[in-house]
């Protein structure tokens, strides 16, 4: 196992330079010069000047690539130019959002697509199963902006004077205010510090963060302004989860292990959750990695949709002002994300398939 | 002897009726599978229903896609639908999905949408596969360097969510639909490159393969001719299950303002410039996104139904 888990981190460092090669070369492709982008249309010639040889643009570009992946590997992200703040700051402030929003939309599309897809499977060709289907069909079909704009129309408009009426937009209610763990329970930190970045990066997760300081306003009203947002980005996820469940454990239903156990006169209920679900997991887990990939690429979408300063709005605007040191980082951000998530699924993989680790 | 009893059911060999009929040739078996599936025929139908939309366009939109209403007749901008059938009164002019923001008849705007999406996923597919299947192709016949060198790129590529990537490429081309196309066909390369590459993997080691090589066939022609061909199958499955998914992504991109640009009567582009009304004019955002939609399940049904009727081992699991 433990070869196996070297083996699998040592494939994923080459995909990782050709992530920082690939967002190397796209920043340097987007049209536009940097020094007009971060000084402003009428910066003098001088100007220029002293800013390419501070940012290292004079060099050559091999000398420039190699001072890039330098900075990035120290986890110096440089300033972004719209915000004149350090980018990793603004990761700090909006990567927990992201993943708040991503952690409960998986959440939703496993605890809802996996059991409807095993009933499914155990009904099959019943009007359950047909009813599933089709609503998963339809789900995998589904734009998530245009979703979640619908979901706002339905639970801010329609039902606004019903106890289910949910927030169209935003983190948090104007007006409510988190206070961070750290200050909650006085906690004696140097701002600036690394620690202290490190325990503002935490309280950024707003529920986590009501949890633990028993904060019940803001942790009832941070839940209700994520719920929509969650449920637009879990549809895709749920429909292609709830899809792979059923066929995968179909096919396990149909072998002979299967009706050993029940002429052994085992239980259904075991039969299916022990004998039939296990054994189906490995397809399961490989979907729930690649959807996560969709996840955030939809979580631009959903949160342009509820006005929702994620790092996938961030990116966006950042790519429309041209602000290259976030487009840069923050898509680095994501696509280690991604890496990583895909080696957890690997390993996952390999736990769950004694066959793999062995081979 | 009772034992020896047969049930009645059991048809004799020589009994013409009992015996299934037999079907003339592959394509003919694929096609039976493929029409005995009804979630395939509800695919085919909303896409035939599209492409007659998009090709009589013209004659079904009672106006122009960007024809500005002002003046022409007396209605406000964002007005909501009037359908005389559902007791719209028959003084006012009639407008099924009502007028957009610039005072145009949506409904119009929307069956001109329909060429739109038409070809940007019949576009950006073809370019993926063409781009894909060569690359995917090469690498699985040659292997070696080339392979290593190829699927490690789509490595890369595959390594960012394909929105994402999408967007990074249209940043760097500058938006527009042609730009978004582009993008898109990018991003979905490694995708049929490794669909490919796999099935030629698998083909190239067949008999009849190593016979035409016995026989002297050049490498090129035994990988166009002979391997490509017998690759197929798995290529148009995922080439129509593509579609699906690069509408979605043109739509989403064009809704972001990267893709197509105003006055485009584009579903996603139309639904981007009137998602801040969709509290005071729902109907503008809720019919592109339909229609979106249902175009995107069209290809995702048709894409199921052609996997099973090609891929006659995953019959038992649908």
């Amino acid at each position: 196992m433990l070869q196996y888990i070297t083996r699998r981190i040592l494939l994923a460092i080459p995909v990782l330079f050709g992530i920082l090669l690939v967002t190397f070369i796209l920043g340097r492709l987007i049209p536009g010069d940097p020094c007009s982008a971060a000084l402003g249309e009428h910066a003098t010639a001088e100007a220029c000047e002293r800013f390419a040889r501070e940012n290292g643009l004079d060099q050559p570009i091999l000398v420039q690539l190699a001072i890039y992946m330098g900075n990035i590997l120290r986890g110096d992200f440089g300033e972004s130019i719209r915000f004149s703040r350090p980018v990793s700051l603004i990761l700090i402030e909006r990567l927990p959002l992201t993943i708040e929003l991503s952690l409960s939309a998986l959440s939703l599309a496993l605890l809802i697509g996996i059991p409807a897809g095993v009933i499914a499977a155990v009904r099959h060709n019943s009007a359950t199963d047909v009813v599933t289907m089709v609503g998963a069909n339809i789900g995998v079909s589904m734009p998530v902006f245009w979703l979640g704009l619908m979901l706002a129309y339905l639970f801010a408009l329609v039902l606004r004077d019903t106890p289910f009426w949910l927030p169209p937009s935003g983190r948090l209610t104007a007006g409510l205010n988190a206070t961070p763990f750290y200050e909650f329970y006085e906690w004696q930190v140097e701002p600036g510090s690394g620690w202290f970045y490190f325990l503002e990066f935490l309280a950024n997760f707003y529920i986590f963060n009501s949890i633990i300081t028993f904060n019940l306003p803001v942790l009832k009203d941070a839940i209700q302004h994520l719920i929509l947002p969650a449920m637009a980005l879990s549809t895709i996820p749920m429909a292609i989860i709830a899809r792979m469940t059923r066929s995968s454990v179909l096919e396990v239903l149909g072998m002979d292990y299967i009706r050993t156990a029940r002429a052994k006169g085992i239980r259904e209920r075991i039969v299916v959750m022990k004998h039939a679900f296990r054994n189906a997991l490995l397809p399961i887990v490989t979907i729930v990695g690649l959807s996560l990939g969709g996840l955030l690429g939809g979580a631009v979408l959903t949160e342009t949709v509820f006005s929702l300063a994620g790092v996938g709005r961030i990116l966006f605007e950042a790519i429309t002002a041209r602000d290259y040191p976030i487009i840069q980082s923050f898509t680095i951000v994501i696509a280690i994300g991604y890496v990583l998530i895909n080696l957890m699924v690997d390993l996952a993989y390999a736990y769950l398939d004694p066959r793999i680790r062995l081979t | 002897m009772t034992t020896l009893n047969q049930p009645d059911s059991i048809p004799t060999v020589l009994d013409p009726e009992a015996l299934p009929e037999r079907p003339a040739t592959l394509w003919g078996l694929v096609r039976r599978r493929f029409f005995r599936r009804k979630s395939a025929l509800v695919g085919l139908g909303i896409l035939g229903l599209l492409i007659f939309v998009a090709i009589f366009a013209p004659v079904l939109a009672p106006y122009g896609p960007e024809q500005v209403l002002i003046g022409v007749e007396d209605i406000r901008k964002r007005q909501g639908p009037c359908i005389h059938l559902f007791g719209c009164p028959q003084d006012q002019p009639q407008h099924l999905m009502g007028v957009d923001g610039n005072v145009r008849d949506q409904f119009s705007r929307m069956l001109y949408g329909s060429r739109f999406s038409l070809i940007i996923g019949f576009t950006t597919v073809t370019f993926a596969i063409l781009v894909g299947a060569t690359l995917g192709g090469l690498a699985g016949f040659l292997g070696g360097w080339f392979d290593d060198v190829v699927m490690r790129m789509m490595d890369v590529l595959l390594a960012f969510p394909s929105l994402l990537l999408a967007i990074a490429i249209v940043a760097v081309l500058g938006p527009g639909l042609i730009n978004a196309l582009l993008a898109i066909g990018i991003v979905s390369i490694p995708a049929y490159a490794r669909v490919v590459r796999a099935s030629v993997l698998v083909v190239k080691e067949m008999d009849y393969v190593s016979a035409s090589r016995a026989l002297g066939a050049a490498p090129l022609r035994l990988l166009f001719n002979r391997i490509l061909p017998n690759a197929l199958t798995p290529l148009i499955v995922q080439g129509t299950l593509g579609i699906a998914t690069a509408i979605l992504d043109a739509a989403a991109l064009s809704f972001l303002g990267l893709g197509a640009q105003p006055p485009t009567p584009e579903w996603g582009s139309m639904l981007g410039s009137e998602r801040n009304q969709v509290f005071t004019a729902p109907h503008l955002v809720f019919f592109p996104g339909l229609a979106i939609m249902l175009t995107v399940l069209a290809f995702n049904l048709l894409g199921d139904g052609l996997r099973d009727a090609l891929d006659p081992r995953l019959a038992h699991v649908s």
